[in-house]
Formats: C-alpha cells, structure tokens, sequence
C-alpha cells in the first residue's frame, strides 16, 4: 500500500506491505538510521520521533496508520547548515550521552518534554523521560542536559 | 615521559567536549544494523523453545519451500566440520585436572541445553522471509528435565557428556591450614549466606552483525556489534573456522554499549561469517530484544558463604569462603575466569586480612551463559566482602566507618593473601573525604525526620578495591589465560602535522576519541582537533586485545604514550638536524623543538614536513617518515579504590526502596578529562544500584523458562529511581604506567550494590530483619519485614 508523509520537511511517499512499522519505512526505506531500534514492546525509547507535534515510538505504529503526517526524525532537528538545535548542543555541553544509541530518540524525546513541558522542574523531567531508557549515562547528565535545553529552547 | 610530568601537561584533566558527540546526535552514527550492503540477505535463527532437550529431527522441507530463502543451515551441516567456540582461559581443579570444556557448537549438534540456544540458521532474501521460513522449520525434540539454580546443578541430569554431575572445576586460593588456625584463636567470627543475582547486560543496541566473503580475493568481512575485534578475529580463525588470520578482517564500527556483552566471540558471528561463503551472499542478522535477554551472555549469579575471624578489637585475622559459581549452559569465552582469577583475588579488599582462603566450585546449568558484566568478579567479591565487613561492625557493637578504619591497609605497596599486590592508594582518605561529603554528621537528624514520616532511613558503606587493566601477559598466561594483555598503539604523523592514531582499544560509549586525542595532543603541544583516533578495526589497527576491565587508558593508553616517546625521539634527532645541533641538546615542549642555552627553534610541524619531504635531512642515518608503532605489556594491574555512601528510606507498609542520597568518592589515579570520568561512575553506580533495587533475571526453577524475557518484566534503571549523585575523586597516581591512570569505567558498578543493601539493612534493623539479598525490590523488602515480625 502507498504511504504519504512528509519527513524533515520533504514529501515522501513509499509502497510497503501494511504490516510495515514506521521505523521500518523511516530506516529501510527512507534510509534514515538515526532513529534506532533498542527492543521490541516499545519500552526503551529509542526509535521517537515527532509525529505531528508529540513525541511517539516509532516502533509501536504502523506506517499505515500515521500517513498524511509530518514526521520529524533526528536527521531533522539540526539547521540545514548543520547547526545543532539547543537541545542538542545541551547533550553534547552536559555529556548527556555515551555510546550514542539511545541518545537520538533521547533528543527527540527531551524536545517534545521541553515544548510541551517549558517549566518541569528535575523531578518531573525525570519522571517524563520515563519511557526512555539508557544504559550508560545514569541520567544524572541527560537530566542536566534537558534543564540547559530547556533554558535555551525558551531564549532562542 | 613520567606519569607526574604528564598530569601538568595542557589538556591532561581538561573537560573538552567529546569529538564524536555531533555524530551521535545527529543521527549520523553508523551501528552495525545501519550498514547495509548491496545484495544483502537476511539471517534469522531458530532456538530452542526448551530448556533442555535432544533434537530428534529437524524436519527443513516445509521452510525450504517458503518465498525467499536462501539457504538453511542446522547442526548437521557443521558437525565434524569446524571446532566449537572456545573458553579463553584454562581453569586448574585442586585435584589437578583440568577443567571440563564441552564442546560449545555454533549451531546446536542433538542437543539443546538452554532456551534460546540456536538450532537452525535460516538466510533469505528478506528479514520478513527469514522470520517466516523460521516458523515453517520442524524440530522434534524430546524434553530433558532442566536444572537451573547453580544450589541443583549437581542433582540434575547431566548436560554435557563430559560433566555427569554438571561440574566445571572446583577451584582454591589460599593457605587452608593457616585460615584454619587462625580461626581456631579468633574472639570472634562472623558468618554470612549471600546471593549475587544473575543480570542480563542490556546494552542499548542489541548484538548485530553481518557475514561477507568475496570469491574473487577468498575474504572475508565481518561487521559486528563487538569490544576487541582481533579478539573475535583470532578466536573464530584459528579456534572455529579454520581460516587464514589474514584473509577476515572484522570492522567493530560504532556500538551501542557494551558492558563486557560484547567482548565475546558468539555462535551468530561465526554462523554468518562461514555461512557467507556457502550461499556466496552477505547476511545481515540483528538480535531482538527478545532474543538478547535469551542468548546474550548473563552476569553474576553466585550463592557464598563467607566467615570472617577477628580478633577482640576487631581487627581480621582471616577470612574463609565458599562460592557455586553458575555457568550457564556453556563456557562462553571468559566465563571461568570470572570467579576465580577476577574474583577470588579480590576478596582481601582494601583491608590487612593476614590469610584468605577461597573455594570456588563452578557449574553448568540449563541457562544463558554467564560471562564478565560490568566488573566481571569484582562486584561480586566487594558484594560479599562489604556485606561482610558491615555485619562484622555490627555484631561487635562498631559502626560501618570504624570497622573499616580499624582494618584499612595503610602503607603500598601492599602484598595481599591473594595473590595481587596493591602498588599504592590511600584508603582513609577516600573515607573522610565521603564522609564530609555525604554530610554522616546530619544522618541520625535526618532518621528522625524520617522516622516522623513512619519511614525508616539507614546508612550503608562501602569501601571497594578493582583491579584493572588485567596483567602481565606472562604471569597470566602462567595462571590459565590463552590470551595476551597487552595492547598496541600507532602514531601516524601527517607531513601537515596532524596525527591519525591506530590504537586497539575500542570505543562504545566510552569517548576515547577524545581522551585518546587529549593524550596524543598534550604530548606533542598541538591541538586536540589534529588528532583523530581510528579503532575497531583489524584492517586498519595492528593487533589489539580490545576494550574490557577499565583497560583502555592504562593499557590502550600507555601503548601510545610507548609511541609517542618512540616519535619524539625521532623527532629530536630531525630537529637537530635542522638546528644543527646534537641530538642531546635538543629539548621538546609545547609543540616547540628547542637547543638548551640557544634561541633555536622549530616546530612540530616543521619536523612533520621535513620527515616526509627529506631535502634537508640526514638520510645516511635515518629513515624518513614520522610512524611508529608500540605495544604495552603491563607489569601489574591498576588499582581503582573508593568509598560509596548510601542513604536509603523505606517505606515499611509498602516496602518500597528510595535511594535519597548517594556518595562516591574514587582514587581513580590521574584524570584526563574528568567530564569522562564522572560519566562512566554516574553510568556505574546506576548499573549497581540497579541490580541492588531493581534488576533480576529470574528463570523458572522447574522448566528452565526465562521469566524476565522483556523489558517489560526485567525492572531497567529508569531516570526516576535516583537522586542526584554526590562524587568526588582523590588522586593518587598508579605507580607503573606512564600517565597514572587506573581507570573508572567499572568502580561505580563495583561499589555501590553492597552500599545500598548495607543501607537497606540498617534501616530494617529496627524491625527485626537481619539478612536481606539483592534486589530490594517492594515487594522482596515488604515480605522479609513481614518474615521478621
């Protein structure tokens, strides 16, 4: 079946069987591997991205079922020129990231918690990174980094 | 260069932001599930849905039949054809017979002996058809009763022809009758059970790899998801396949994490390196989740007895243990040395225990095999020795601090009962210094706060020694190791002046490709962007041993400090060639070459250019080029110490653990970029307050079934399990490589699991519960309360 989206601001369409995940057409079809596949019952995280304006697992829907959307995937975030967004200079500044796997839907997530969540205090942002998870960091510098990508997402 | 000099060098203790970050975070990183190579096929494998069970008949018409596939492969195909995978280190009984090694197939050869163990390698055109033609694959077994708890293992059926009673090695250190006497005269003794719960690693990006072979050149690639790459190579050429070293290259590209999981050679990589050649195709294979938790080798699981004897000060004066030590169904590649060798030897800890004696006996069961996870025997010696240590403080009326205090080793070097000698360190300071920071003097204020909210709070300690960067190669390869523990390092000098290095440690979350690049740039004064480190790659890098036990700065690092010294010197004589002056006089710093008592000058980049483009150069005596190459052999481990400092408040009516305040304060040697460093303790510490709260890999004790098989029934560590975390370092420099590195990439692991259960305890001592074991889960905690009413 034909999918529509738009991804990182460019159309796309794909012809794929309708059992096929978002993340299948968003790596194996569009080729953009940045988002990446940490488990399979959608618990770890690392396959967000942002599906009109909210963070979703991309693992966890059917290519089928977001046709029509935007869809913004890591490989979006940054300026054309390849500036970073605040959120992710924040990562790199705070040393919010280790081996770089979970990091990407990590981002994604951190910039949908700051848009929708512009004042969560430590606590709440680590309870609303509860649906990601790292193995390496600890948390302790990916929560400096959301309340530095917060600060700086709210003055850009 | 000497490790003082070093540490004043620019950069060195520097937190420069890491190189490899903008890659990482733009989604740019190339994991090994991202490489796709043209003309892929898929590979997806069957497994036993059994713990235990003969292979009656693999029926394959069916899924032969199906769309796509390529080719099917089971056990048949490959008996008597290749080796199976091999353990790299020899254990030796007390009776003096080696230990039992059963032959490990790539694909299981009539028998399954745990589930998940790989029956059937299907290839198709498609991962969907692989998946699918997997299903359509018959397999007639014929169950075995299983045994899983390392407690049964020698009452259940046997696994392993050469194992009737499911036994490994029965393995000791120590001298037997000394510890006996001494504990005959002790005015005290103080006894502990203990658990150390089976963990599933869980690195983020799942194992992956892909199988080529080019007809034309006869050779082979792999990609995988891997720590030491040469490693993998030599294990699989000269062990499994047979093959010429020099025609298999394995590229370790970027990996998401590691935690000693993917330092082994697995069945899957071999399956699809020799499968690459039969069907003539690249296969791609990529591990679920799913099949991680299954497949991928275990930590832990040991069950100890431990006694410690003291005198009526409390002073030790010997300590005796017992450990079972379950090996899963196979010996993956490390497997035995974990607790014995990284274990038993660790077990003096940071005290003056006169005389150790340890025994450890190790066992197949019907599980995952259990290999090095983060600390790899080290956890599990301070799990049991700071458990131990606390209880003894306890029965004699002393607290956690002072029971310590009174049994602190306080001059190095330090020979120790068992078998390592501690080249320095200072115990006590690390101590105070935790104390001042975990602010103990406010605790029994902070009780009674507690207390007014019905909570009971409790303090635990725990002061862990490591050793790391595993050596010399000889007197390890004396103690069973089929490996060396060196590491190699080349210093690839541009003609422009900057530097490529080739160094055999690999990176997966670690950021040596900007530690190693501080290193290389300190030394020779230029900038830490002209440096780039290339790794993970034996096409590329000269034979490395790899990343594992917090190595690579004091192993992988000295090769290129060895490297370097080799190019300044050879830098000096083609400055003094330029500067005609005798090599002698010459003097390097600062980027700067200098003739003593002169105002002569030239540059390192003026060196580069000349070394290649000789006009002016002494070439009657020397080589052009700026190249060299250096392989460090340690002469003893390092020895990272700490003390960690917990506060737990538990909820009595629920049982429910929270980890208010947590302290770590580390000797972890000189510290090139400390923003690194404390990332790998935060790292740490949540791995081993995770398994002290949360984590626990459970198998059904009847049937061999995984129960904790997802992420949905394994508790990971989550951002809101924590407080944030109080470290702090003290330097003391290890005294036998070049930068006074010890390394931290394990220490938080280590040392925080007793921390926490020392905690539990105290605050439950109130309420009658003496003992307790990892994890303090609610409802674990709730039912020894209950138990203890």
């Amino acid at each position: 079946m034909q999918v529509q989206l738009k991804v990182n601001g460019k159309s796309a369409t794909v012809d794929v069987p309708p059992n096929t995940l978002l993340v299948q057409v968003l790596r194996e079809h569009l080729k953009l591997t940045g988002t990446h596949v940490g488990c399979d019952t959608a618990q770890c995280g690392a396959c967000t991205v942002i599906k009109d304006g909210r963070a979703i697992k991309s693992c966890n829907v059917l290519a089928a079922q977001v046709s029509g959307s935007e869809i913004t995937t890591i490989e979006g975030l940054a300026k054309p020129d390849g500036t970073m967004h605040p959120m992710q200079a924040a990562f790199k500044e705070c040393h919010g990231l280790q081996c770089g796997y979970c990091t990407t839907g990590m981002v994604m997530s951190a910039v949908d918690l700051c848009t929708h969540h512009p004042k969560a205090s430590e606590g709440e942002i680590r309870e609303l990174l509860e649906g990601n998870i790292c193995r390496c960091t600890g948390y302790q510098n990916i929560v400096k980094a959301v309340v530095k990508g917060q600060a700086d997402m709210a003055s850009a | 260069m000497g490790a003082s000099d070093f540490a004043n060098l620019p950069h060195i203790g520097a937190s420069i932001r890491r190189k490899e970050d903008y890659r990482f975070l733009t989604g740019a990183g190339q994991y090994t599930d991202d490489i796709t190579q043209a003309n892929q096929t898929y590979a997806v494998f069957v497994r036993s849905p059994h713990a235990h069970a003969n292979i009656k008949s693999i029926d394959l018409a069916k899924a032969k039949a199906m769309p796509g596939v390529v080719e099917i492969f089971t056990g048949k195909d490959i008996d008597g054809k290749m080796g199976g995978l091999p353990c790299g280190w020899l254990i030796t009984s007390t009776d003096g017979t080696p230990m039992k090694e059963p032959p490990h197939p790539i694909l299981a050869i009539g028998k399954a002996r745990y589930v998940g163990d790989q029956v059937a390698m299907v290839i198709a055109e498609t991962l969907e058809q692989a998946k699918n033609a997997a299903e359509a694959v018959e397999v007639d077994y014929e169950v075995l009763p299983a045994v899983v708890d390392v407690r049964d293992a020698s009452k259940g059926t046997a696994l392993h022809e050469a194992s009737p009673d499911n036994h490994c090695y029965k393995w000791a250190i120590g001298d037997k009758g000394g510890v006996d006497a001494a504990f005959a005269k002790a005015a005290h003794i103080t006894k502990l059970d203990l658990t150390n719960n089976r963990l599933v690693p869980n690195a983020m990006e799942p194992r992956a790899a892909i199988g080529m072979y080019n007809r034309a050149t006869e050779e082979y690639t792999l990609y995988v998801a891997n720590q030491n790459p040469h490693v993998e190579r030599l294990l699989m050429t000269a062990f499994v396949l047979g093959l010429p070293e020099h025609k298999v290259r394995v590229i370790a590209p970027d990996v998401g994490g590691g935690f000693g999981s993917k330092i082994f050679l697995y069945a899957e990589d071999v399956a699809l390196t020799w499968a690459a050649k039969q069907v003539n195709r690249s296969i791609k294979w990529t591990c679920e989740r799913s099949e991680s938790f299954l497949t991928d080798a275990h930590g832990r699981d040991h069950v100890s007895h431990a006694e410690m004897a003291m005198d009526k000060d409390g002073k030790f004066l010997a300590m005796r243990v017992h450990t079972d030590a379950n090996m899963g169904a196979y010996l993956s590649t490390f497997a035995s040395a974990v607790p014995t060798i990284l274990y038993a030897t660790l077990l003096a800890g940071q005290y003056t225990c006169p005389q150790i004696y340890v025994e450890v006996d190790a066992w197949f069961t019907n599980t995952a095999p259990v290999d090095a996870y983060r600390g790899a025997g080290r956890p599990e010696a301070t799990y049991l020795l700071e458990r131990l240590v606390s209880r003894c403080g306890w029965e004699l009326g002393l607290g956690q601090d002072e029971i310590r205090k009174r049994n602190f080793i306080n001059s190095w070097p330090y020979q120790t009962p068992v078998a390592l000698q501690y080249d320095v360190g200072d115990y006590i300071g690390c101590m105070n210094k935790a104390q001042g920071l975990a602010d103990v003097a406010g605790f029994e204020a902070r009780k009674k706060a507690s207390a007014a909210k019905g909570l009971l709070r409790g303090v635990g300690y725990s002061s862990y020694i490591e050793a790391c960067g595993i050596a010399p190669s000889n007197i390890a390869g004396a103690l069973g190791a089929r490996a060396g523990l060196f590491e190699c390092g080349e210093v690839r000098v541009h003609p422009t002046g900057s530097v490529t290095v080739f160094t055999g440690s690999h990176s997966h979350g670690q950021g040596h490709e900007t530690t190693f690049a501080q290193v290389v740039a300190a030394r020779l004064g230029i900038a830490v962007e002209s440096v780039d480190i290339v790794h993970g790659d034996t096409g590329r890098v000269p034979f490395g041993m790899g990343t594992y036990g917090s190595r690579s700065i004091s192993v992988g690092g000295a090769a290129i400090m060895k490297a370097l010294d080799k190019i300044e010197t050879k830098a000096k004589k083609i400055a003094a060639h330029l500067m005609e002056a005798s090599d002698a006089d010459v003097e390097f710093s600062n980027g700067e070459f200098t003739v003593k008592g002169t105002d002569k000058k030239v540059t390192f980049g003026q060196v580069a250019l000349t070394a290649y483009v000789p006009h002016n150069y002494p070439l009657d005596k020397l080589e052009p080029g700026l190249n060299e190459t250096a392989f460090y052999d340690p002469t003893n481990f390092t020895f990272p110490a700490g003390t960690y400092i917990c506060e737990v408040e538990v909820d009595p009516a629920t049982g429910k653990t929270r980890v208010d305040k947590f302290t770590a304060v580390d000797d972890f040697g000189t510290i090139i970029n400390p923003m690194i460093v404390e990332g790998q303790v935060h790292g740490g510490l949540v791995q081993g307050i995770g398994q002290a709260l949360l984590e626990n890999c459970v198998y059904d004790r009847e049937t061999g079934q995984l129960l904790t098989g997802s992420f949905m029934d394994y508790a990971m560590p989550r951002a809101d399990d924590f407080p944030e975390f109080k470290i702090d370092t003290i330097c003391t420099p290890c005294t036998h490589n070049p930068l006074g590195t010890k390394g931290c990439g394990e220490a938080g692991a280590i040392g925080s699991p007793p921390a926490v259960i020392n905690a539990v305890l105290d605050a439950l001592k109130g309420v009658g519960v003496k003992d307790f074991d990892m994890p303090a889960s609610p409802s674990r905690v709730w039912e020894a309360i209950q138990a203890a009413k």
